[in-house]
């Protein structure tokens, strides 16, 4: 099923409008905060999407440090 | 429905296990799996007995041992092991002779039995016991592996643990020492001793940072199934004994924010993908121990309805990855990929579990964890509130996404196999019901937790902002994916704290001792050169032809002596 490239485009183009529709209920809707950052417009996704490149960004600068071989234990 | 069971006697839970265990380990075939399913059904109705307030005591050295407790509490994680135990029995009910299934059974229903007992324990010296039983039984899940890895693992795991336990052990013995009292009841950073001993025996089964890699090291080397119990059983009685013992201490929030965010890092370049899930586990006991050190009837609530909503999700997707390696004998990230193909009842159950570990709205953490971040901004800890949610969203990228994208679809690996066996499935199957019960109806599960709190999770503002936060979590791995900036899966080993023992540590073991012998070396042989010199001044007097061995003939004694007296009468005259 995954192997038609029409599906995947199908599935993030599904994804793609989500997003929209998410950041369109955010000016929408009156959201209870309680954290002085939650009251800005879209922190959420923001938050999450900057989150998540930043934690993948560190992580391979991290591989670049403790990165071995796979054997690295198992000989002396 | 108690009337109905009053013929019944008041068993403790572990007994009926650790009696279950010694059946399974003399049956065979079928009459084996059999037990495996009825005790924990058996257990069950016994716990139906066991009502807040049920106390046993005896004496013991002149101290009050405990052996059973019920409160709200125990009766919580009770209810959680009977039920962990049901699912992992079934989850590896195919077991045969060649993966040493008589050894797996016996131990994991012992090892569910000393959790049982820990939880239902009054006293430190009864939890003590249980404690070390925990370390004892569960390692031959790891050994059964029969692998020269899992071997070493193994031992580097019990000698951790049982570390762990001496440590319970001499803090309740300093505690009794100053207080007289040996009851397993709040404790608190009292700024005693006794108190940060035991605090260090439960950080370690906790798996705090720095004393956290005993978990990452042998978790991913046990069995398919091992992993399984291992995952649910251990943590999760030091989740429990930190929230009865130092719930509200300050430290825990702390400590817990740093294991929700350090871990992730690690998960996002692990390959293998049973490791990954163990970092997962450590960011998961975070969220729990935040939420203790919050210390708010909210918090700890949320602390332990996640410890719940954990052992059932996680042990969800260590199935799932069981299974595959059990289908296809590889588990790494680099070797997986469009399982789905063959694999489609798996695939969606990682799904499952997937979405339930990420906290989509109906699914358990949307739940249990936002009770715990909910907490933390009543309690006014607004910015120890942003890691948390930073770590969040770091759980949707390892766990949510990584681990079913890898094995499940990612590029085809060429693997083609068959779905994963029928037992496993209904485990599974069984676990993922649960995390869906959970999440869409909260309510009987939240009346059951030892706090009377309303919470509700289900507000607008809940569902819109957690939905945003994972969609664009899952927008940004796209990305990240689709420009080619995502780290690809590499066969490799990842350097943590466990280096310090296993290379550090090893190499100042041989360079020392390397110095030593060769000190030790110079030593003896200056010493042999020394006790040589004197042999041969020895040899010169005393050898065959020494001057003090040689016979002398009597005239020159006659001589000697006439010599002597003429001195003598000279000294006298």
């Amino acid at each position: 099923m995954w192997d038609k490239k029409e599906n995947v485009r199908r599935l993030l183009n599904a994804l793609y409008v989500l997003c929209a529709v998410l950041v369109a209920l955010d000016l929408v809707v009156h959201r209870h905060t309680e954290h002085p950052w939650e009251h800005l417009v879209a922190f959420y996704p923001l938050y999450g999407f900057a989150g998540i490149v930043i934690l993948v960004l560190a992580a391979k600068g991290l591989r670049r440090v403790v990165m071995r071989p796979e054997d690295y234990y198992d000989v002396e | 429905m108690s009337s109905s069971l009053v013929g019944l006697p008041v068993i403790p839970p572990f007994a009926i296990y650790f009696a279950g265990a010694l059946v399974a380990a003399l049956a065979r075939g079928r009459a084996r799996k059999a037990v495996l399913v009825l005790v924990p059904l058996v257990g069950a109705l016994f716990m139906l007995r066991l009502h807040s307030g049920t106390t046993w005591t005896m004496g013991f050295l002149g101290y009050q041992l405990v052996p059973l407790r019920v409160d709200r509490l125990s009766l919580l994680f009770g209810w959680l092991f009977q039920l962990a135990a049901l699912i992992g029995n079934i989850y590896a009910l195919h077991l045969g002779k060649d993966e040493h299934d008589g050894v797996q059974h016996t131990s994991a229903m012992l090892y569910a039995g000393s959790a049982l007992g820990a939880v239902f324990a009054g006293d430190l010296i009864t939890l003590f016991v249980f404690w070390e039983l925990l370390a004892f039984t569960s390692v031959f899940l790891i050994w059964a592996r029969g692998t020269e890895r899992s071997l070493r693992a193994g031992f580097r795991y019990l000698v951790v643990n049982v570390v762990s336990g001496v440590l319970l052990l001499s803090g309740a013995l300093l505690r009794a020492h100053r207080t007289g009292s040996i009851e397993f009841g709040h404790i608190g950073l009292d700024g005693s001793l006794a108190a940060w001993v035991i605090l260090l025996a439960f950080g370690i089964k906790s798996a705090f940072p720095l004393l956290h890699n005993w978990l990452t090291d042998a978790y991913p080397e046990a069995t398919p199934s091992g992993t399984v119990f291992l995952s649910a059983f251990t943590t999760k009685v030091a989740v429990y004994a930190l929230a009865r013992s130092f719930a509200g201490t300050e430290l825990l929030l702390y400590v817990g924010v740093v294991m929700t965010c350090f871990p992730i890092f690690y998960a996002v370049i692990e390959n293998d993908l049973r490791r990954v899930l163990s970092y997962s586990m450590i960011n998961q006991i975070g969220f729990m121990v935040a939420g203790i050190g919050i210390g708010s009837a909210l918090a700890v609530n949320g602390a332990v309805a996640h410890a719940f909503a954990d052992v059932i999700f996680k042990g969800l997707l260590f199935m799932t990855m069981g299974a595959v390696l059990h289908m296809t004998g590889r588990v790494n990230g680099s070797d997986l990929g469009g399982l789905y193909k063959s694999m489609p009842v798996t695939a969606t159950m990682c799904i499952i579990g997937a979405a339930s570990i990420s906290a989509f709205p109906l699914f358990s953490a949307f739940v249990t964890k936002s009770m715990i971040m909910s907490a933390a901004l009543e309690e006014g800890h607004k910015w120890l509130w942003l890691p948390l949610l930073f770590a969040s969203a770091g759980v949707l990228e390892h766990a949510g996404i990584k681990i079913p994208y890898f094995a499940f679809f990612a590029h085809d690996s060429g693997i083609r196999t068959k779905e994963a066996p029928k037992n496993m499935l209904v485990a599974m199957g069984v676990a993922a019901l649960v995390c869906v019960a959970i999440g869409v109806f909260p309510g009987t599960f939240l009346s059951l937790l030892p706090f009377d709190v309303t919470y509700a999770p289900y507000t607008v503002t809940h569902v819109l902002t957690q939905t945003q936060l994972l969609v664009f979590g899952i927008l940004a791995v796209v990305v990240l994916i689709r420009t080619g900036i995502y780290p690809a899966e590499t066969p490799s080993v990842n350097l943590d704290f466990d280096w310090t023992y296993r290379r550090l540590g090893a190499s100042v073991v041989r360079t020392v001792g390397g110095v030593v012998s060769a000190v030790d070396r110079a030593v003896r042989s200056a010493v042999l050169e020394l006790v040589d010199t004197g042999l041969g001044v020895a040899v010169r007097g005393h050898g065959p032809k020494g001057a003090l061995s040689r016979t002398w003939p009597t005239g020159s004694r006659v001589l000697w002596v006439a010599i002597l007296l003429g001195i003598s009468l000279v000294l006298y005259l």
